[in-house]
């Protein structure tokens, strides 16, 4: 039983797989997201913004600052100038060295991150005072939960060819055959693993090309920033993934023509989109995030941002991932028997009661 | 040989199959009869175990069906369907596999389909490219393509020309004759008349009748004969025993009571003058259709 199971599920995990690969879709949708990648990592540093803003403070740090493109504001003293640049006025401030260990004569204070843009105008790079240290800077920060967000929400959504490739069955009829011949669990978990298997390929694909994006924009040490933190987004986007995929079979076996998909699939869309606006707005409110890194679909995103900004220990981490592991093994199991109950439904949208009834 | 056993289905409150018990027997094509809605489509979808029975039993060879029991049977449903938007070949291939044949097998087996069901140049194309009499004999190949050991057909004929149902119907005998037995349903008697060696007829979810195609209509059709002579057969109207069904100036269609008087009646028509024809009416199944239902 356990051989016919699993050879089953692989025909059909190989199905969905290869109807994917031939698929115009597929590659256009790729193609995109590496485009995008290319563009992001590569334009902002072709077409660069406004001068940087900067405070000086005394002879020396105007001289320094002569000739380099900022937008230098002299201020009297050095609280004045800290004043600027808490309150955000400007990048950085540019003052007289008082411990001597300057070669220029001056230092710079910033904020929270070291301002790169205005170090690397200066001829010879000073020494960098931050007023504000956290342990990761609130940029990447940022930037690591917009990219983490962003794959989850991709990905998420291309979920969505699991609901399609089962109404598509349900619409054509195939799906008596397919019942006739082979367990609808196996059906089940071919279409989860066949998509999985897709996720992570093109998972894979994105970790190739951008470490190459990053040096076409010059930007490698973003790459050596962000790659630890991939480690644990890896297992946590993939575990996930299965969790959304279970639900999206479910939302395709519900309904009969794909003209019907949109009525189902808006609870998995919310379930998609949710973690991801529920990350993207909240993450700098340290408790909330740690309440979302343990809820099931947003510690997808949640925990891995977490660990990467060094608030959760791995323990914190394992524990979530195994919350996560057991959701989705409590849903693959409910969604197989509403699959099972509604596959060979056909005309309306079936309920999901009489979907879960319909097991007998 | 496959053997339903008191099956019984209902959908809510309706009972659609009343203990429907029947057998289909190895190396014969066996006609399933009844007007829509009478059961036929349910049956079938309870042998294949696309649904499930409320009571009764299916067997196999004496054994219980069961999901690997199943996938060695051979199935087209009444609602056709297949990938649309994958080849023909590839698409055969793939279902023999998910039937259990390796892919060496299953690629040889699809090439020797096509190639039967007059579909060899199709190999390549998409299923959604090809006229709808073409995806049905795809179809056909689709039930075919593992070798089945039982086959189990809804409607197979309908939506075919002519001459693709001669094709099928050759594909169909052939594997009949290698000891598969067939069961395949349909409405139109003419073809059911034509095929079948053994008949279950259903009708409001029980079976009416079952047996050899022949000895059924000995058992229900009423045995006519037709009678031809020179002149005008009016006479027969005065013979004994005879009730006629059809008297049309020299030709007659009568019905005798028994054995005798059917011989009677010819060597009184000899006595008359010659006779051109004197032949047994055989019922079509049609009759026997109106008589058990």
């Amino acid at each position: 039983m356990a051989g016919s199971f699993g050879s089953a599920t692989r025909l059909v995990a190989e199905r969905e797989i290869q109807t994917f690969l031939r698929s115009k879709g597929f590659w256009i949708g790729l193609g995109v997201l590496i485009a995008g990648m290319f563009a992001a990592t590569i334009l902002p540093s072709v077409f660069g913004g406004d001068p940087d803003k900067v405070a000086a403070v005394g002879p020396r740090a105007v001289e320094v600052l002569a000739g380099a493109d900022l937008d230098v504001r002299e201020v009297a003293d050095l609280t004045a100038a800290e004043d600027l640049v808490r309150t955000e006025e400007v990048e950085a401030a540019v003052v007289p060295d008082t411990t001597g260990d300057s070669v220029t004569g001056v230092r710079v204070v910033a904020l929270k991150d070291v301002p790169n843009d205005v170090v690397a105008q200066l001829n010879t790079a000073p020494p960098v005072d931050l007023l504000d240290q956290a342990a990761v800077s609130q940029d990447v920060q940022r930037l690591v939960v917009m990219v983490f967000s962003l794959m989850f929400l991709l990905f998420g959504l291309g979920g969505t060819a699991i609901a399609q490739s089962t109404v598509t069955e349900k619409q054509t009829r195939i799906v008596e055959i397919l019942v006739a011949t082979v367990p609808v669990r196996a059906l089940l978990a071919g279409k989860i693993i066949g998509h999985a298997l897709l996720t992570l390929g093109q998972v894979v694909v994105l970790a190739i090309a951008a470490p190459i994006a990053l040096r076409l924009g010059d930007q490698q040490a973003l790459l050596s920033l962000i790659a630890p933190a991939l480690g644990w987004f890896v297992p946590f986007l993939c575990v996930g993934f299965v969790l959304l995929a279970a639900m999206w079979a479910v939302a395709g076996s519900l309904v009969s023509r794909q003209e019907d998909l949109g009525s189902t699939m808006g609870v998995v869309m919310l379930l998609v989109m949710g973690p991801y606006f529920a990350v993207s707005f909240l993450f700098d409110n340290e408790p909330v995030l740690a309440v979302l890194s343990y809820v099931p679909f947003t510690s997808a995103i949640a925990m891995p941002v977490r660990m990467f900004a060094g608030d959760a220990q791995a323990w914190e981490a394992l524990v979530s991932l195994g919350l996560l592991a057991a959701t989705v093994v409590a849903v693959v199991l409910l969604a197989s028997r509403l699959f099972e109950g509604s596959l060979l439904r056909t005309g309306g949208k079936v309920a999901l009661s009489k979907a879960w009834a319909s097991v007998d | 040989m496959l053997t339903v056993t008191a099956v019984s289905r209902s959908f809510g409150d309706k009972r659609v199959l009343d203990e429907v018990s029947f057998d289909v027997r190895s190396g014969r094509m066996t006609g399933f009869l009844g007007a829509n809605g009478s059961g036929k489509t349910t049956t079938m979808r309870i042998v294949l175990g696309v649904l499930a029975a409320h009571g009764g039993t299916v067997r196999w060879r004496d054994q219980p069906v069961n999901q690997q029991v199943r996938q060695r049977f051979g199935y087209m449903p009444e609602e056709r369907g297949l990938y649309p938007k994958m080849k023909v070949a590839e698409q055969v291939t793939w279902l023999g596999r998910l039937h259990g044949l390796d892919t060496v097998k299953a690629k040889a087996n699809t090439a020797r389909l096509l190639e039967q069901l007059d579909l060899a140049q199709r190999g390549e194309d998409k299923l959604e490219a090809l006229s709808l009499g073409n995806q049905q004999r795809v179809q056909v190949a689709a039930a075919l393509v593992h070798d089945p050991e039982l086959l189990i057909l809804d409607e197979p004929f309908s939506g075919l020309d002519p001459i693709a149902v001669d094709t099928v119907l050759g594909v169909l005998r052939e594997r009949a004759a290698g000891g598969v037995p067939v069961l395949f349903s349909s409405h139109q008697l003419a073809v059911v008349e034509r095929l079948c060696d053994d008949l279950v007829i259903i009708s409001g979810g029980s079976i009416a009748a079952q047996g050899a195609r022949d000895e059924l209509r000995a058992k229900y059709g009423t045995t006519r004969y037709e009678l031809v002579v020179d002149g005008d057969a009016g006479w027969l109207r005065d013979q004994p025993g005879v009730r006629i069904a059809d008297l049309d100036g020299p030709r007659a269609v009568f019905e005798p009571d028994d054995r005798e008087v059917e011989q009677r009646v010819l060597r009184a028509a000899l006595d008359r003058g010659p006779v051109r024809a004197f032949t047994p009416v055989v019922p079509t199944l049609d009759e026997i259709f109106k008589e058990v239902i």
